[in-house]
């Protein structure tokens, strides 16, 4: 719980700073049946975000990283939209069914490509998912004719745009895939599994676990959220755009993830933290509107926080400069040859 | 992740550390050759010249690029730095001379490399995530200068701009070959024939031993930062005297055209091993890519990255095969 308080300190520091700009920011109320105030729509619109990240932390916990989710993210978009063009009725919700699964299955199919390399090849994640980050752009605006395809299908707009149960369909979906994976991490031994093939891969395989076929599972996995958040993307404004589709969400995604307190190193996840970290880069975005920031500074100003954000968790800057009550500023030049020994 | 045997750091004692170096070269004239085999007037040297001038800024940052990857790190920030060069250039260059225009501008590359690389190195926070984000930081400077296109009209510019450079009759290259040239020989020099050359090299072999046997750690992984920053910038000026433009959404994904060209080129990811040459033949590969697809004609852009895709792909996997064959043998 101490890891989450960093994160956690952070997003209220946040919510804050909206309450004092924006009048009744903590408001939710019920209009026709929906939920709507500011903190939904943060959830609303980072709910293919938090998917992403999801995904992307089961992997670093392995000691891997995913470049490839945005790709993936615009393939499934692309392909589920391609499918429903085709059917002679857009609202039909067999033919969006088998849509969303082959664009889903493609997703997976994806997945498994990285984990296969990642695994039983034995490449760097890093580069093995690069290949696939590249190529997959170029695959998703195969997959449209680089064009921007348009549909118009009531049942395919529900999963981005609509609401069930008063709550907006995108955040049911995020609660039942974090419940799906807190309870198979945290209460069956995957989590544990997971988190010995981060510590070390071999030793774990020699211990008895099938590390292999456990990469392979994760990589899947992580491409199967990727893949649901590029429906929602997609859903969300009843078009695919090869292009700019997910774009970059694998970088928010691996911050999201980073902020939350695991570390790249692998070995062990937090899912709160990630949860958390992602709703701390939606909620900038949010606080960046409200608080009149113009466009053009948006992401100077997520510079900012990410660095600070990633100073405060380091241990080593949080030693070097609370302990010794330096003045923040790290040195450009290195003082002298004076090299200290890390064990 | 099982840790890949490394090849021996110092350069020349096996052949299967040129193995890499050897196959872009081989592949690169095969490109060439069946190019010229399929469409008339690809087999000129001009196309191989117009390579070079088209990805004259990409081979510089690739050289940077190269720097940070031989020590195990990676610099995710090099694409905004070249638009924030070529921003902060056209933005002043109606103001202030051009030589105090190119000198502050590296001036900033640099910093900013070193700043990064001290973060790194100092408060121990990933290279991924501290470039990752110096990358927001320098578009988002970008965007706060400007959002639009900035014309660049400065006479200094526009002569290196339009200068031709003419080596044979229907043979030239622009003078930002010459400079790109120029920065691969003087990182060659450094890299093999420096002391900051060996310790890149020992620093991206292991890390904890080059820090055992004392030698300067800290140094040399800003250093690679600063240099990286610094050919990031240069690689700004070159698109500035390409494009004659400054625009906040240049160069935008390059850092991924950069980190292609220098794992194509058979640089390990890992640190430690990898070699110049191979980098320079990594961006004409690239380079060469384009242009075949541009004489295709029919063909998308978008079959630029999947062959891209294609080719990292082939290249790990031999990579992978010759790594595993060499640990195979010593064993």
């Amino acid at each position: 719980m101490k890891r989450l308080a960093w994160p956690a300190g952070i997003l209220v520091a946040l919510l804050l700073v909206n309450l004092i700009f924006t009048d009744h920011f903590f408001q939710i109320e019920i209009k026709d049946g929906h939920l709507y105030g500011s903190l939904i729509d943060i959830f609303r619109f980072g709910a293919p975000l938090i998917l992403v990240a999801l995904g992307m932390t089961l992997v670093i916990a392995t000691k891997g990283i995913d470049l490839s989710v945005g790709s993936v993210v615009a393939i499934a978009g692309a392909m589920a939209c391609l499918q429903i063009s085709t059917l002679p009725s857009q609202d039909s919700i067999g033919g969006v069914l088998g849509a969303i699964g082959i664009a889903l299955g493609l997703a997976v199919a994806l997945g498994v490509g990285n984990g296969f390399l990642v695994a039983i090849v034995g490449i760097q994640p890093i580069i093995a998912t690069l290949i696939l980050m590249v190529a997959g752009r170029g695959l998703a605006q195969l997959i449209t004719d680089g064009q921007i395809i348009t549909i118009n299908s009531d049942p395919y707009k529900l999963i981005g745009g609509g609401y069930w149960l008063t709550l907006p369909f995108g955040i049911i979906i995020v609660a039942v895939v974090l419940a799906l994976i807190a309870f198979v991490t945290r209460r069956l031994a995957l989590g544990l599994l997971i988190e010995s093939v981060g510590g070390n891969a071999e030793a774990s395989r020699l211990s008895g676990i099938r590390s292999h076929g456990l990469l392979i599972v994760v990589y899947a996995f992580c491409a199967l959220c990727a893949g649901i958040a590029g429906l929602m993307i997609s859903s969300n404004v009843s078009s695919a755009d090869g292009n700019n589709a997910g774009l970059w969400i694998e970088l928010d995604a691996i911050l999201a993830v980073v902020i939350g307190g695991t570390s790249l190193a692998g070995g062990r996840f937090s899912l709160g933290g990630t949860v958390l970290g992602a709703l701390i880069i939606q909620t900038l975005t949010t606080t960046i509107y409200s608080l009149g920031v113009p466009p053009e500074t948006t992401l100077l100003f997520k510079a900012l926080v990410v660095t600070i954000v990633c100073l405060l968790q380091s241990p080593a800057f949080r030693a070097k400069v609370f302990r010794s009550r330096r003045k923040p500023a790290p040195p450009t030049v290195p003082a002298g040859e004076k090299v200290t020994v890390r064990t | 992740m099982k840790t890949l045997a490394l090849p021996r750091q110092l350069p020349g004692r096996l052949p299967r550390n040129y193995l890499p170096v050897l196959v872009t070269g081989a592949l690169f004239i095969a490109m060439f050759t069946a190019g010229g085999i399929r469409y008339e007037g690809f087999a000129t040297g001009q196309i191989i010249l117009n390579v070079f001038i088209d990805n004259a800024f990409l081979l510089v940052v690739a050289v940077g690029m190269t720097f940070v990857i031989l020590t195990g790190g990676i610099d995710l920030s090099v694409g905004s730095v070249v638009a924030l060069t070529t921003m902060i250039a056209a933005s002043l260059l109606p103001s202030t001379p051009s030589f105090l225009v190119i000198l502050l501008v590296l001036a900033i590359g640099g910093v900013l490399g070193a700043a990064m690389g001290a973060i790194i190195h100092y408060f121990e926070i990933q290279p991924f995530i501290v470039t990752l984000a110096g990358m927001f930081l320098a578009r988002g400077l970008c965007y706060t200068i400007g959002t639009d296109s900035i014309p660049i009209n400065d006479p200094t510019f526009t002569a290196i701009a339009q200068t031709r450079i003419d080596l044979a009759p229907e043979l030239w290259i622009s003078p930002t070959v010459l400079i790109a040239l120029a920065v691969v020989l003087v990182a060659t020099y450094t890299l093999h024939y420096t002391r900051l050359g060996r310790n890149v090299y020992a620093v991206g072999g292991n890390e904890q031993s080059a820090l055992l046997m004392g030698l300067p750690v800290a140094r040399t992984k800003i250093a690679v930062y600063t240099i990286s920053g610094l050919c990031s910038a240069l690689g700004g000026l070159l698109l500035s005297f390409y494009m004659l433009s400054g625009y906040g959404l240049h160069a935008v994904g390059m850092e991924l055209d950069a980190i292609a060209a220098v794992v194509i080129g058979g640089t390990l990811l890992t640190g430690g091993s990898g070699y110049l040459l191979g980098t320079v033949l990594g961006v004409l590969v690239l380079g060469l890519i384009q242009t075949v697809i541009s004489f295709e004609g029919t063909l998308s852009s978008w079959w630029t990255k999947i062959v891209i895709g294609l080719l990292l792909l082939v290249f790990i996997l031999l990579q992978r095969l010759i790594v595993t064959t060499g640990v195979s043998r010593e064993r």
